[in-house]
């Protein structure tokens, strides 16, 4: 399924979530990686839950708010089965976890500063991610 | 006040991530997918977003504390070892099978699409698993 190329929509859209990062960053002194905001929910200290509920509180009303200003925003061209989509999702539950980091925390958020952990924990996810869908759409399903 | 600081980052990022297009996860394995009619467009999500964010960066030591919090909680380390690269591995593997990272998958479940819904469930499931782990003490570092 070929997608359109959007480097401008793209472009904005990224310098909005650095706007984001820039704001929780300056604004609360925290590092805006989703995988640890929400990861840190698990094992809750009195003095940080509010923030964080706070911050997934205002990722989830845009996203309600979003979808009704147009719903195609949120729609895949690509069809997952329910089992491949919980598949993924323990994986990236656990994996981000694990590795301490994901798209935002390590790959927006390390990178900007040169952080070298960050910089090899993204150059790894990306791999694995080229990696596994080279394996399901060009062997997996032209085998099929 | 402090809250709505946190707040108003959360909508804000949700806002770039649908602009940006990683909201849509065919988008994202079209992004992963090298070998097939490949969409480039999220490399320029990654240059936008680094790009604001390295000035951030930048302000962070002329700033005595946080505008609306006591002080700076920031990552100290800076070694490589083998959690850090498995568990990247592991995350890697899932983008590429439901192309959703963890903040449009969040995103969506406010949109409360299907695929966000599942995805979403197991997503919170992995991370108490991975608790579960630490709690076990078989995790390290």
């Amino acid at each position: 399924m070929a997608e359109a190329f959007t480097p401008l929509a793209s472009t904005a859209g990224g310098m909005l979530i650095g706007a984001a990062s820039a704001l929780l960053l300056l604004g609360k002194g925290r590092v805006a990686g989703i995988s640890g905001i929400v990861g840190g929910l698990f094992r809750p200290t009195s003095d940080d839950v509010a923030w964080r509920v706070t911050f997934v509180a205002g990722l989830l009303t845009s996203g309600l708010l979003l979808a009704q200003v147009d719903g195609a925003l949120f729609v895949s061209s690509v069809e997952r089965s329910p089992t491949t989509l919980a598949v993924a999702g323990l994986l990236v539950g656990f994996g981000t976890r694990m590795g301490q980091g994901c798209t935002s925390g390590h790959g927006v958020c390390g990178i900007s500063r040169f952080s070298a952990r960050s910089l090899a924990a993204t150059l790894t996810f990306m791999a694995a991610g080229f990696v596994t869908v080279f394996i399901t759409r060009h062997i997996l399903e032209a085998a099929a | 006040m402090k809250l709505v600081v946190a707040f108003t980052a959360g909508a804000l990022f949700s806002l770039g991530l649908a602009v940006s297009g990683m909201t849509r996860p065919g988008k994202v394995l079209a992004f992963l997918d090298l070998a097939g009619a490949w969409d480039p467009s999220l490399a320029f999500v990654m240059i936008g977003a680094i790009g604001v964010q390295f000035w951030a960066w930048r302000l962070v030591p002329s700033l005595p504390r946080p505008w609306a919090a006591e002080r700076f909680h920031l990552p100290a380390r800076n070694d490589l070892d083998a959690r850090l690269l498995t568990g990247a591995t592991l995350f890697g593997i899932g983008w590429g099978l439901g192309g959703y990272c963890p903040g449009p998958a969040i995103a969506s479940l406010g949109a409360a699409t299907a695929d966000s819904v599942v995805f979403g469930t197991f997503l919170l499931a992995g991370m108490g698993l991975w608790r579960l782990v630490e709690a076990l003490g078989w995790a390290r570092a």
